[in-house]
């Protein structure tokens, strides 16, 4: 199986950048959106070639939303872009309503997700969000795991209709997916073939994951790595077929646990096909402030964390 | 064209219908749509230029109307069936498992004549200036209309985007403010009060005119005057002067019929006072 090279270092918000700029040269229905967070969200290059279709919305979200549905149901694609805890947690009710169930085509573009925001704290490192948004019916929901993936996706969900939850983050991280590739919604990937354990992993977790099974190989354990970039629908097929063969699972994610993918694999797999799983994940508590792969190192998410589940589960085999 | 007699007509049997629907749901909310009736009316049969017949969610080529205060389903719902949207008879399912006509509105069950859900105060306005923005970029030059309650401007929301629209320059966007003081705990003044609404709007960049919303005739005026002026860059606030409850004798002035239903007595006394023009539901 390919193995898979980091090409240099790059941040996921300049992917949804560079994709949202390709989108406003080739479809002239896509507008976007932002509340005071152009530079922050990569936007400068669509609002610089694209003026009349950029709206800026001020320091105001919950308008932002509303507006984006408005524009949205008059047939345009509205991109709308803010710090993940801002357009989550912060306009909740305004998804619920006027995105969600009223099934407006709009595209919640959501940076700095999760612990690797880094420095600003725990106000801004939202760690809920994946389970916020997978609750709401309707929503599509995808965290990418990397620059060129973002930038595949953010191309991919102005194609697709109905509304999309798109999760990406702040820090530069390993660029290491082809940047030919086609995204496909819904559809997982696999990263490395392996009959000892699965290791499911989305975002930048996933990186992570391809360094714990090199790790793991060492140990004479054979990892399978999964790249669950589309976390609704989740490709259930995929996810069972895959843990047949191995029969224990890790998830790993930078998320809480609690409403994350590792308690809908759980939940898929207690259904379906009881098996041993452990979670990498943070339990319960939030973020603080400090550089991104030090907070990944001290809230358990980094590639030893996953070596380190994935021996245990094993042990539960 | 639909003459002064001719609305006042069409209102009084949507007022009706109001009391109708209300009555056989056992819930809903008579006080406010009442208010409202002659807003709602004058706009759909005199004002706006829609068409059932053309109607689609992107209301691509017409004007718009978006009810941020979602509660008024017994208003709204009846004035889209007298104007064509759908059979009156439907009115008969409001509030009912398995309707179109949900308790708020709902585009999931396919209501023509909908175009977003509301019911959660204070979305509406955004909504409507997303689809004035959107005629904006499409050289669109009808207008968008949204009714909001004046309890509902205390949501922050509305000011969020009542800046917004006077920054964007959104002058084909359209606000009527049902006015009738009334909110579901009192009057509004006693609530939580908004102080002085008239020049509220006017400081945050819009033109704000008050008028009587139960006069047709300047209702008509008013409105059509604010449609001539799409093009000088302003939205236009147009705080129309009601009555909760107007026309019902025992639900007029207070906020006791925001959200409740009449008895089978109420509903009978309530229709002693309004002429069926147009042939019940």
């Amino acid at each position: 199986m390919e193995k898979y090279i980091n090409t240099g270092n790059k941040d996921t918000r300049s992917g949804f950048g560079a994709g949202l700029h390709e989108l406003g040269k080739v479809n002239p229905n896509v507008v976007a959106l932002c509340a005071d967070l152009t530079g922050s969200l990569k936007m400068d290059a669509f609002a610089a070639d694209f003026p009349e279709r950029f709206i800026q919305c001020g320091i105001a979200e919950a308008n932002m939303v509303g507006t984006a549905a408005g524009l949205a149901l008059s047939g345009k694609v509205p991109f709308i872009g803010s710090f993940a805890g801002f357009v989550t947690g912060r306009v909740y009710d305004q998804i619920r309503q006027a995105v969600a169930y009223s099934e407006t085509n709009v595209k919640i573009c959501a940076s700095h997700a999760g612990i690797t925001l880094g420095e600003d704290g725990a106000t801004h490192q939202i760690m809920e969000d994946i389970g916020l948004m997978r609750m709401l019916p309707h929503l599509t929901v995808i965290n990418p795991c990397d620059y060129n993936q973002t930038k595949a996706a953010t191309i991919a969900i102005a194609e697709h209709h109905g509304p999309v939850y798109l999760r990406f983050g702040r820090p530069s991280v390993p660029n290491f997916t082809p940047s030919d590739q086609k995204f496909e919604i819904g559809k997982a990937i696999k990263m490395q073939e392996g009959t000892d354990v699965t290791i499911i992993a989305t975002g930048h977790l996933v990186w992570e994951s391809l360094v714990a099974c090199e790790a793991l190989r060492e140990k004479g354990i054979s990892a399978e790595v999964i790249n669950i970039h589309t976390i609704k629908p989740i490709d259930k097929n995929a996810v069972l077929e895959s843990a047949a063969k191995t029969k224990a699972v890790v998830v790993a994610e930078e998320h809480l646990i609690a409403g994350g993918l590792g308690e809908l694999v759980s939940g898929i797999l207690s259904r379906e096909l009881p098996l041993p799983l452990e979670t990498v994940a943070v339990n319960d508590m939030f973020g603080q402030s400090g550089e991104p792969a030090e907070l990944m190192k001290s809230y358990g998410l980094d590639s030893s964390n996953i070596v380190e589940a994935v021996m245990r589960v094993i042990s539960r085999k | 064209m639909t003459d002064t007699v001719k609305l006042k007509e069409i209102a009084s049997q949507i007022r009706r219908d109001i009391v109708r629907m209300v009555g056989n749901a056992n819930s809903g909310h008579p006080g406010g749509s009442l208010s409202s009736t002659d807003i709602l009316t004058t706009l759909f049969f005199k004002v706006m230029d829609q068409n059932p017949a053309k109607w689609t969610r992107e209301g691509s080529g017409l004007d718009l109307f978006f009810l941020s205060a979602g509660h008024l389903t017994p208003v709204y719902y009846s004035v889209l069936a007298r104007a064509g949207y759908f059979d009156i008879k439907e009115l008969n399912t409001f509030r009912k498992m398995g309707s179109r006509l949900q308790g708020h509105p709902s585009v999931e069950h396919g209501l023509p004549g909908l175009h977003v859900a509301s019911g959660s105060l204070g979305q509406g306005l955004s909504v409507a200036c997303g689809a004035a923005v959107a005629k904006k970029i499409n050289h669109d030059n009808k207008a968008v209309f949204v009714l909001v309650g004046d309890g509902e401007t205390e949501e922050g929301q509305i000011w969020e985007a009542s800046m917004f629209a006077a920054h964007h320059k959104l002058d084909n966007l359209i606000a009527i403010t049902d006015w009738n003081g009334q909110q579901i705990d009192g009057p509004v003044s006693s609530v939580m009060n908004l102080g002085d609404l008239q020049a509220k709007w006017n400081a945050f960049g819009w033109e704000c005119v008050v008028c009587d919303g139960h006069d047709v005739e300047q209702i008509e005026k008013t409105l059509m005057e604010c449609k001539s002026k799409i093009g000088d860059g302003k939205p236009k606030m147009i705080l129309m002067k009601t009555i909760m409850g107007k026309g019902v004798d025992f639900m007029e002035g207070t906020h006791n019929w925001h959200g409740k239903a009449p008895s089978k007595e109420q509903v009978e006394k309530a229709l002693n006072q309004l002429q069926e023009t147009l042939g019940d539901f």
